[in-house]
């Protein structure tokens, strides 16, 4: 199969979908690459380049779209590009699907197959596909960038010769992978940086990245990212006010604001509202990533800077991945190569497009004439459901009392019981034995007693010691053997004498190698 | 006098031995508690010595010497990982000592009997009293008894019954333990294939072995004399030999203190057939010395006492969970490195690091952490190592002082707090499968939480799954990083490392 790669259209777009080095891989996979001339240029790849790396350069856009069988770009092809598609070519790039119907409809009249980009699901297998991840994660760490451009000041504290200089305060809100970029671009420049998440499971990610959670008191925010597929689900209002009453708070002393709130499917909730903006100190920047749909910011103007009256800078730029062409390029064309790589097995050139599998189903949007958007729920869950955390129920003191009450008859009718057939026992066998067996049996029960009750005493560290002891005493069996070795018959003499050496040697022994280990044990 | 003044002596020792357990109680205390029990021990024997019914000071003197010679020197040889050997080679000791002193307790009880026999039919008597009055003879026989005989000869008839019932029992606990020491010694030497073994037909040998003794005492009983007694013994050898070698290499802590109680329970039925109520004072305090140590380590492993003895695991109710992932090894300078940075740690040694000998290795590596001003502390699982307390020993000997070596509930909490735990040889202790798969074979058995600290290393010869045969989730876990090879090697590696 000819894989292709057009020069994109689409304004300001500096991003390729192809690059030398993912072109040598697609080889590997037995595809043929071809490229329209200029198209790597914006992102650092000139046309030299590709052909070193043995792809073939067309010279128009209408000889590349005819040439190729799947044409991977980067944005959502426009009408004169989905006019060149038809039955047999396949296209992969960002497209939207859920914003955009009529183009899906224009795709599914040409009978092409295409496959989303972002519409890749969020499960581990399809990690090195996620180009979602892959440009937010660029975008986070171009927000900060972008930020400090416009920021007048240090990010680290510092103290200097000429004065001191505080440390810059980055606020982010949504600890997404674009998040979770800023928190680690900003901690690594030395802000002190604090972070927000309505999912609270993400408070160890946060602060893993070294960014302190900002913490909210609400009962009701138990929202299980596992049940949206990691991302995050609306807000009740109640929780939607708590949490604007505390961005007022933090308002005054955040230097730098980077919003990156999302929810699939839906406009960018507004969370930073005019008059948090208003509190803020003049110079302080807002970044809000969440531009293209509207932004987290009230005051954000998407694709442009704007300052507000007391002299905040809010950036509403869509293209940070573009701004960074190069490195988004490297990563996407990695993530058209691995998806490419799944949709050819047998690493025969030959491209199967397999619809039971989950990732390729999920983001397959039109194929053979027909829109296959939205996909079933993938097989396999994104995360794990969290299991319920069952509080345990605080007693009140009377129940608390009831249950000691309880436990204390229960043990007290064991014991009770316990002692009574013991005794019982003791009874009965006192009417049948003599006295004389009697007197020893009192001894042998109140030493049993004793032992337990001393030895349940007995410190863990010291069981060894214990039992070496114990082993020495249990040779008081000499006292036996001495008072028969006197006795008059050789056989019981020769068998006393044996026992008597035997308890000789357990005696010193046990002693011996009690007192050696007891020495040890020191205190520091 | 004599007599009084063996019992006074008696109480006097009892007191002494009880005073020398309780003092087990603490680490210092203990130190004189041993000196309580020397004192007690002396003082029974030499009560006994001046007592009514013995004889033959010097050759006892003599004996109780040579033991004493032997005793002194295998104790100060013995190197402190071979402590579990020790002290079984040591019951068996008194085990057989038991069945000795039963066996001479029956001997003299039959000779009396036949001596109360003869007065029955004065014709036999006059043949063998030569010229004297048969009454005065008899009296003089009876009266030249000594000793344990003399208290024998003024038994009534149920009384003998008892005696021959305290006899039987006393010999057959005896002859258990006996064997039941020499096999768990045998293991634990690793002279003997520490697996569970069986002969075919398992427990039901042991079971008919036991029946066939119960059998043997009714016959004893009805007067059958030596030969059922020996019998008997033969049936006790057997049992103690098949029942311990069917228990695995794992639950050796179980079997030591097991057989430390037998021992004891011997000698209190011993005591019971010579009417000496120091030794039964004393068996019953090690018998429930034992008893409890066998339930502490039960405990310990979440198994019944008779699933320990009947041998092998369970039957477990379902396939154990797979085991997802792959163990990753790390060096030795990634272990230092990480230790490096770690303000707390805690190491966890295992049966390994005895094996290995590293415990002065570890010791070293601590005294070097603790010297950088890092926590380090040992987390002690009950059953680590094969006999109760075997690490506190170990550690103890290579001068780790004692107050950073904690128990299991004592530490288990601080786990998610540690930067870095070091496990030294050990494996189903640290198993999470335990709380997380009920179809392990280890269920519920309590285990140290180390999984819960931010870095984990084990330390251990292979990839295999170890003594209890048992796969491990720890190894395969995102914090883990196995560091393979000897441990003492790997141990002294770390320390030159580190400074």
């Amino acid at each position: 199969m000819k894989i292709g790669t057009p020069k994109e259209v689409f304004e300001g777009e500096r991003r390729v979908a192809m690059t030398p080095e993912s072109a040598l891989q697609l080889q590997k996979l037995g595809h043929e690459c071809v490229i329209e001339t200029g198209a790597g240029l914006a992102a650092g790849f000139d046309d030299a380049a590709y052909k070193a790396a043995g792809v073939e350069i067309a010279k128009t856009p209408a000889a590349l779209w005819k040439a190729a069988d799947v044409i991977a770009k980067v944005r959502p092809p426009t009408n004169t590009e989905v006019k060149r598609l038809n039955g047999d070519k396949t296209l992969i790039s960002f497209f939207y699907p859920g914003q955009n119907t009529e183009l899906l409809e224009l795709c599914k009249g040409t009978g092409a197959s295409v496959i989303a980009m972002d519409m890749v699901p969020r499960i581990s297998r399809a990690q090195k596909m996620d180009a979602l991840s892959s440009m937010a994660n660029i975008a986070g760490y171009r927000a900060v960038i972008e930020a400090g451009s416009n920021f007048g000041r240090f990010f680290t504290g510092q103290v200097t010769a000429a004065g001191k200089v505080p440390p810059a305060k980055v606020l982010v809100v949504g600890a997404g992978v674009a998040g979770l970029a800023a928190i680690g671009t900003a901690t690594s420049l030395g802000a002190i940086t604090y972070a927000f998440d309505v999912r609270p499971e993400v408070a160890e990610q946060i602060e893993s990245m070294g960014a302190e959670f900002v913490f909210l008191d609400f009962e009701e925010q138990s929202q299980d990212g596992a049940a949206t597929g990691g991302y995050a689900a609306p807000s009740s209002p109640e929780f939607r006010e708590k949490q604007l009453e505390k961005f007022r708070e933090l308002a005054p002393d955040m230097d730098i604001v980077i919003t990156t709130a999302l929810i699939p499917g839906r406009d960018a909730p507004k969370l930073w509202l005019e008059d948090m903006v208003a509190a803020m100190k003049p110079g302080s920047v807002v970044i809000d990533l969440a531009a293209e749909r509207g932004g987290n910011c009230d005051l954000t103007v998407a694709d442009e800077k704007v300052v507000s009256e007391n002299g905040v800078t809010i950036v509403g730029y869509t293209d940070f991945p573009s701004r960074m062409a190069t490195q988004s390029s490297t990563l996407y064309s990695t993530n058209i190569r691995h998806m490419l790589t799944d949709l050819t097995p047998e690493k025969d050139g030959v491209i199967v497009h397999n619809m039971e599998d989950d990732v390729i189903r999920g983001a397959t949007a039109t194929h053979e004439g027909e829109i296959t958007f939205p996909p079933p729920p993938p097989k396999i869950q994104a995360i794990a459901a969290q299991p319920k955390k069952d509080k345990p129920k605080e007693l009140t003191p009377e129940e608390k009392r009831a249950q000691e009450v309880a436990a204390f008859k229960a043990q007290t009718r064991q014991q009770v019981t316990l002692l009574a057939a013991g005794g019982a026992a003791i009874l009965l066998a006192g009417l049948f034995t003599p006295a004389s067996f009697m007197q020893h049996f009192i001894v042998f029960v109140l030493s049993v007693f004793v032992g337990f009750q001393v030895i349940w005493n007995v410190s863990h560290a010291l069981h060894t010691p214990l039992m070496a002891v114990t082993n020495a005493i249990s040779s008081i069996i000499i006292l036996g053997a001495l008072m028969q070795i006197g006795s008059g018959s050789w056989l019981v003499l020769v068998l006393a004498a044996v026992s008597v050496f035997m308890a000789g040697i357990n005696i010193f022994g046990g002693f011996m190698v009690t007192r050696r280990m007891l020495a040890m044990f020191q205190k520091s | 006098m004599e007599y009084g003044f063996t019992t006074a002596a008696y109480v006097v020792a009892a007191v002494l031995f009880i005073l020398s357990l309780g003092g087990l109680s603490g680490q210092e205390s203990a130190k004189r508690a041993v000196w309580y029990g020397i004192a007690g021990m002396a003082l029974a024997v030499f009560a006994t010595l001046i007592g009514p019914g013995s004889g033959l000071w010097l050759l006892s003197i003599i004996l109780i010497a040579g033991g004493g010679v032997i005793g002194w020197y295998v104790a100060n040889r013995v190197q402190m990982t071979e402590m579990p050997q020790l002290v079984a080679a040591m019951h068996s000791l008194v085990g057989l000592a038991a069945v000795f002193v039963g066996y001479n307790a029956y001997l003299e009880a039959a000779r009396i009997s036949g001596l109360h026999e003869l007065a029955a039919h004065p014709e036999q008597l006059k043949a063998i009293a030569n010229g004297m009055m048969p009454e005065e003879w008899l009296h003089l026989q009876l009266q030249s008894l000594k000793g344990f005989a003399a208290i024998v000869a003024h038994k009534t008839p149920t009384e003998l019954v008892i005696l021959k019932i305290e006899v039987f029992l006393g010999v057959f606990i005896g002859a258990v333990t006996f064997t039941g020491s020499v096999v768990a010694y045998g293991k634990l030497a690793g002279k003997v294939d520490s697996k569970a073994k069986k002969l075919p037909g398992g427990h039901m040998l042991n079971a008919g072995a036991a029946a066939l003794s119960a059998i043997l005492l009714i016959a004893f009983l009805n007067g059958a004399g030596m030969w059922a007694l020996i019998l008997m013994t033969l049936c006790a050898l057997f049992i103690g030999y098949h029942l311990i070698m069917g228990i695995g290499g794992a639950d050796m802590p179980v079997v030591v203190s097991m057989l430390n109680s037998y021992s004891g329970w011997a000698a209190a039925a011993i005591g019971f057939s010579l009417s000496n109520d120091l030794l039964i004072v004393v068996g019953a305090l090690v018998g429930s010395s034992g008893a409890i140590l066998s339930y502490i380590m039960c405990k310990a492993m979440n198994r019944s006492f008779v699933s320990v003895i009947l041998g092998g695991f369970g039957n477990t109710t379902g396939p154990a969970q797979a085991v997802e992932g792959e163990q990753v090894a790390i060096d030795a300078e990634g272990v230092a490195a990480a230790l490096a940075e770690a303000d707390s740690v805690i190491i966890v040694p295992g049966y390994g690091m005895a094996v290995a000998q590293a415990q002065q290795a570890v010791s070293e590596l601590t005294r070097k952490l603790r010297d950088k001003g890092k926590e380090v502390r040992f987390a002690i699982h009950p059953v680590a190592g094969r006999l109760p307390g075997h690490m506190n020993v170990l550690l103890a000997e290579a001068k780790v002082p004692y107050d950073i070596v904690m128990e299991m509930d004592e530490i288990n909490e601080d786990f998610p707090e540690t930067d870095v735990v070091i496990v030294i040889g050990s494996n189903d202790i640290v198993n999470p499968a335990a709380q997380e798969d009920p179809n392990s074979p280890i269920a519920g058995m309590p285990v140290l939480e180390v999984w819960k600290a931010k870095q984990v290393f084990v330390s251990k010869r292979g990839q295999g799954t170890g003594y209890s045969g048992i796969e491990n989730p720890l190894f395969y876990k995102d914090n883990t990083r196995m560091f393979f090879g000897d441990a003492k090697a790997s141990v002294s590696q770390l320390i030159n490392l580190i400074d």
